[in-house]
């Protein structure tokens, strides 16, 4: 789960992690008066959404006086904002953040998040602060500092002192903050399961002083039982409103930008199927993961879901049946084909257990359904079906 | 012959007395698995599909000399049974559950590495020896006993490959899927290792996915290391970057962890690859025929396609 900059720097608050004094608004005429509190003259404006590269995307600007600041948020506020990670569409954005101005003497990268490798936390940390970290890995690996820390352990002195010389900290009042600075990061990092934490970038103030200049947080969805607190910061507004729909309905949909809708059980098989239908030539709609019951109601849902966007011009079914049986499987489509009416052509494909008894129902149904035999039959027939 | 689980294979089942993990435990004993016992807390003494359930893991493992254990517990209290299953001294732990917190499975695998235990999973659909044991979800009836060995990250996407292969005429010696997480026990090289070594098995297929470095690795190792043939499939070629596919694990943050820069990986390492998942079957097939005709090693064969 993601949530914005401003709530994430509200965390840090709590763990008494320095951030820029800053306050967030969704009002026009609310700025004027938000840059007067600020300790400083200068001030930046920026864009809440939850996507990274909101600077290069024009989301982010600072102002030298309360007028500027409110020119920049009119811009700012209720614009589309692309960056790498929004798609071409872009996000609208709803909330700014106003934030005093910093004298920077040098920015840092420092993060937290799991190693796959190793199975462990590790801490990561940069001199090349407000870049992209992973272009920095990929460019400059050698400028990329590690370290994994034992989780019954914690974060050790060893842990933080490889960090404090990776970063080049030398004067003694910098490095005590450093540390403290470390351990508040992954104590929120255990206390609240995140899945990520990035400060990027971090600064040295001229005054000597270490800050979250920008602050990410990501949690672990499946601690959040654990963290029912959390489900407040959550913003719909910034996700999807079909894939929450499915995920309301307990489908695991994505949506895509091509013309076939599939449905799927199992998350490895719906890529699978994704993938066959675009190496025969159509492009995938959705990555949808119907689970272990693929009943009359579900496979409704899931058509439903599929059939709202207005680029679907075929669909695909694709059931591997274990223990789900695949004639159940047959007579929940026929069941939803009759109440949904499709408008589109429908290929089924279902294999596994009584995987003939479902052809025979398919075949016998009634309903307009172009039955399957095999994976790449299915994705033939299913790219014919929009040529 | 085959790798892990087989006759010997005596399981106890944690999380028996509920619904799912009673139905599992009953199909894995009907498929002919010797279940032994199984473990709920609070529920010691009482009878399950004609076997005793206890308190601990560690009283069954003493009255039953359990060997494996198979766990169905909800993902809040997961980890903790995998931990206590690595403390009574059960050799291989195979974890169904889905959805455990990933900071859980940090200490969890901590607690397995230093027991000596092996785990498989979690958020898997467990291992099977084909004719002799399944621990798991799978259906066992598409599987039949052979000579290939299969690992994967997927269900219903092994359950596709084990498919094609059985139509084919092609048996398998023991397939296990490891789960989609980003913290799992068992990774391929583990098990393409206790692969090559098997005198039952003569290729194995491998079923990976995007996210993470794990079929890199393996690729990397098998050309290293290993004599048999091994066929690769990378599923996500579609799949958008940054965007989680389903599996906690799948998700694309770096450039060599698409589906496409790891099937690159696998075919400049030697391995067989299976473009699509409709010819997983088809490159065993075709594996096995040139190991047959065989005056050199796999490298060398790939080149022939």
């Amino acid at each position: 789960m993601k949530i914005h900059e401003y709530q994430a720097k509200e965390i840090l608050t709590k763990y008494d992690v320095p951030v820029p004094v800053g306050f967030v608004t969704d009002k026009l005429a609310n700025v004027k008066d938000l840059v007067k509190k600020l300790p400083t003259k200068v001030s930046v404006v920026k864009a809440q959404i939850h996507a990274g590269g909101r600077g290069k995307g024009g989301g982010v600007k600072v102002a030298k006086t309360a007028s500027e600041a409110h020119k920049h948020a009119s811009d700012i506020l209720g614009m589309q904002l692309v960056t790498h990670q929004t798609g071409p569409e872009g996000q609208k954005v709803r909330q700014i953040l106003i934030e005093q101005g910093m004298n920077i003497s040098k920015e840092y990268y420092l993060g937290l998040t799991l190693d796959r490798g190793t199975s462990k936390v590790t801490m990561i940390a940069s001199t090349e602060g407000g870049m992209e970290i992973e272009k920095v890995a990929e460019e400059n690996p050698e400028l990329i500092i590690k370290t994994r820390v034992d989780i019954a352990a914690g974060l050790t002195s060893g842990n933080i002192r490889k960090m404090t010389a990776g970063l080049g900290f030398t004067d003694k009042n910098v490095q005590k903050k450093f540390a403290q600075f470390c351990k508040a990061l992954y104590s929120v990092y255990m206390d609240m399961d995140c899945s990520l934490i990035e400060i990027n970038p971090l600064v040295l103030t001229e005054e000597g002083e270490l800050m979250a200049l920008d602050c990410k947080i990501n949690f672990d969805e499946n601690a959040l039982y654990r963290h029912p607190e959390l489900s407040e910061l959550r913003d719909e507004s910034e996700e999807d409103p079909t894939e929450l729909e499915a995920a309301g309905y307990g489908l695991n949909f994505i949506k895509l930008d091509g013309n076939v809708g599939c449905m799927v059980n199992g998350a490895g098989l719906a890529m699978g199927t994704m993938d066959i239908i675009k190496h025969y030539g159509g492009e995938p709609a959705n990555f949808l993961d119907v689970g272990g019951t693929a009943d009359a109601d579900r496979v409704a849902k899931a058509f439903k879901i599929i059939t709202s966007d207005p680029n679907v011009k075929a669909i695909l079914v694709n059931i591997f049946g274990g223990i789900v049986r695949c004639d159940r499987v047959a007579n929940g489509i026929v069941e939803a084909m009759k109440k949904s009416k499709l408008k589109v052509p429908l290929v089924v494909r279902l294999a596994g257990t009584n995987s003939e008894e479902a052809l025979t129902i398919l075949e016998n149904s009634g309903v307009a359904i172009i039955p399957a035999k095999g994976i790449k039959d299915a994705a033939e027939k299913v790219v014919a079906a929009i040529k | 012959m085959s790798i892990l689980v087989g006759k010997h294979t005596r399981l106890i089942v944690q999380g028996i007395t509920g619904k799912e993990g009673q139905f599992h435990a009953s199909q894995c004993q009907e498929y002919g698995t010797n279940l032994v016992g199984g473990v709920t807390p609070g529920k010691g003494g009482q009878q399950v599909l004609g076997v005793p359930v206890f308190d601990t893991v560690h009283q069954a493992v003493q009255e039953t000399q359990a060997n494996v254990s198979m766990i169905f517990v909800p993902p809040a209290f997961a980890a903790d049974a995998i931990m206590e299953a690595a403390e009574a001294g059960i050799e291989l732990i195979v974890c169904i559950t889905e959805g455990i917190p990933v900071n859980d499975m940090v200490s969890a695998i901590q607690v397995v590495r230093s027991s000596g235990a092996r785990l498989i999973g979690p958020n898997c659909p467990g291992i099977i020896t084909p004719g002799e044991a399944k621990i798991g979800i799978m259906p066992g009836f598409i599987h039949k006993p052979g000579r290939v060995g299969v690992i994967s990250k997927s269900g219903t996407l092994t359950y596709e490959a084990v498919n094609q292969l059985t139509e084919l005429g092609i048996g398998q010696s023991t397939c296990i899927g490891i789960g989609g997480d980003p913290i799992i026990g068992s990774a391929y090289i583990d098990l393409l290792a206790l692969f090559e070594a098997d005198a039952g098995t003569d290729a194995v297929v491998m079923i990976g996915e995007i996210g993470g470095s794990l079929e890199t690795d393996a690729a990397n190792w098998i050309r290293d290391n290993m004599t048999k043939p091994v066929i690769g499939f990378v599923a996500g070629r579609t799949a958008p970057p940054g965007r989680r596919m389903g599996h906690a694990g799948a998700i694309v943050s770096g450039g060599e962890e698409t589906a496409q820069a790891k099937a690159e990986i696998m075919e400049s390492c030697g391995l067989y690859v299976a473009h699509t998942p409709a010819t997983i079957g088809e490159q065993v097939a075709k594996a096995l025929e040139n190991k047959r005709n065989k005056f050199s090693g796999p490298a060398e064969l790939s080149m022939v396609y």
